[in-house]
């Protein structure tokens, strides 16, 4: 049975833009400009250019997605 | 989290992916052109209760039977009912056994006598796709070979692939961590040894769109034209991944 579900996806972030926006890498190479989720948001996680972080996109278009996660 | 299991653990797996085998080996003798796809699902039933495994699908998010039959045009989730299969049709028969805790997946596409030659190359590019997929998975690999071996097999051969639906991993639960896209997203995370995944490319003649029937489970094509669907739970080993159903 298929799943349906946000497509989560594992990157690197490489710059922190302006409005908590970031330019974050996959290992494909894409880059992907990712907004922060409400709930980091919420939690003042920190995110800094380098860190490893958890990406969900929409299969709709890749070009954009949501950071969820802050990778250790 | 990505859970990895232990040799025991796949073993019993194994065991549970040989009973869904033989199940699916019954379906496809049963289905035939004149046989009512709620009659599939009595089968499917029986043939569970016989050989002492749960049905992983019955009562899943609110899913009311034990297999998913999607004909032609639907892509997966089909629920079984009153459609009366015909000659020509393109049938995918998806199911999922539960044995001791854990589940296993897997889907065949099948075409009912003569069908045309245009479904007939649907499917055997969808089951090449799994193939040339299962090929990457390889412990020390990335999830995003087996995407982009799926999405260019099909897209070489002129269809597409299905994007809002995934493979999933397996295991305790029907839907697993890491979700296994059949195109390429750049999913770089890395595949280990005692992951156990449902790789399933669903293959469209025409676009990759779909939309969901009034029931809100079945999965259409948007452009109405034929799509099919394969599956097999693997276990990721050192060298070539074990095909466990």
């Amino acid at each position: 049975m298929a799943k349906k579900e946000r497509i989560e996806v594992e990157g690197k972030v490489i710059t922190v833009l302006p409005n908590t926006m970031f330019r974050v890498e996959l290992a494909n190479g894409h880059q992907v400009l990712a907004h922060i989720s409400g709930k980091m948001r919420k939690h003042y996680i920190k995110i800094l250019p380098g860190d490893r972080v958890l990406i969900e996109l929409s299969p709709y278009d890749l070009s954009r997605g949501r950071v969820t996660y802050r990778l250790k | 989290m990505v859970i990895i299991k232990s040799a025991e653990e796949i073993a019993i797996m194994r065991k549970c992916g040989k009973i869904l085998a033989a199940i699916l080996d019954k379906l496809r003798t049963e289905t035939r052109p004149g046989i009512k796809t709620s009659q599939l699902d009595i089968i499917v039933a029986e043939e569970l209760e016989k050989r002492g495994v749960i049905p992983s699908f019955k009562n899943y998010r609110g899913f009311p039977a034990n297999l998913c039959v999607s004909v032609n045009d639907e892509i997966v989730h089909g629920i079984p009912g009153e459609r009366i299969l015909q000659e020509g049709d393109i049938v995918s028969l998806d199911v999922g056994a539960k044995l001791n805790g854990f589940h296993t997946d897997a889907a065949i596409t099948i075409g009912l006598g003569r069908i045309s030659k245009e479904a007939e190359e649907l499917i055997a590019v969808t089951e090449g796709s799994l193939n040339s997929g299962i090929a990457q998975a390889i412990s020390g690999a990335r999830v995003d070979d087996i995407s982009s071996a799926i999405q260019h097999y099909v897209e070489s051969k002129g269809f597409s692939v299905v994007r809002e639906y995934t493979g999933h991993g397996v295991g305790r639960d029907l839907h697993e961590e890491p979700p296994i896209p059949n195109f390429t997203v750049g999913n770089g995370r890395l595949l280990r040894k005692g992951m156990t995944l449902a790789i399933e490319p669903m293959v469209n003649a025409g676009g990759w769109h779909t939309k969901l029937a009034a029931n809100q489970w079945t999965v259409l094509t948007d452009d109405g034209r034929l799509s099919a669907h394969f599956e097999h739970t693997i276990a990721i080993t050192d060298n070539n991944a074990e095909i466990l159903v």
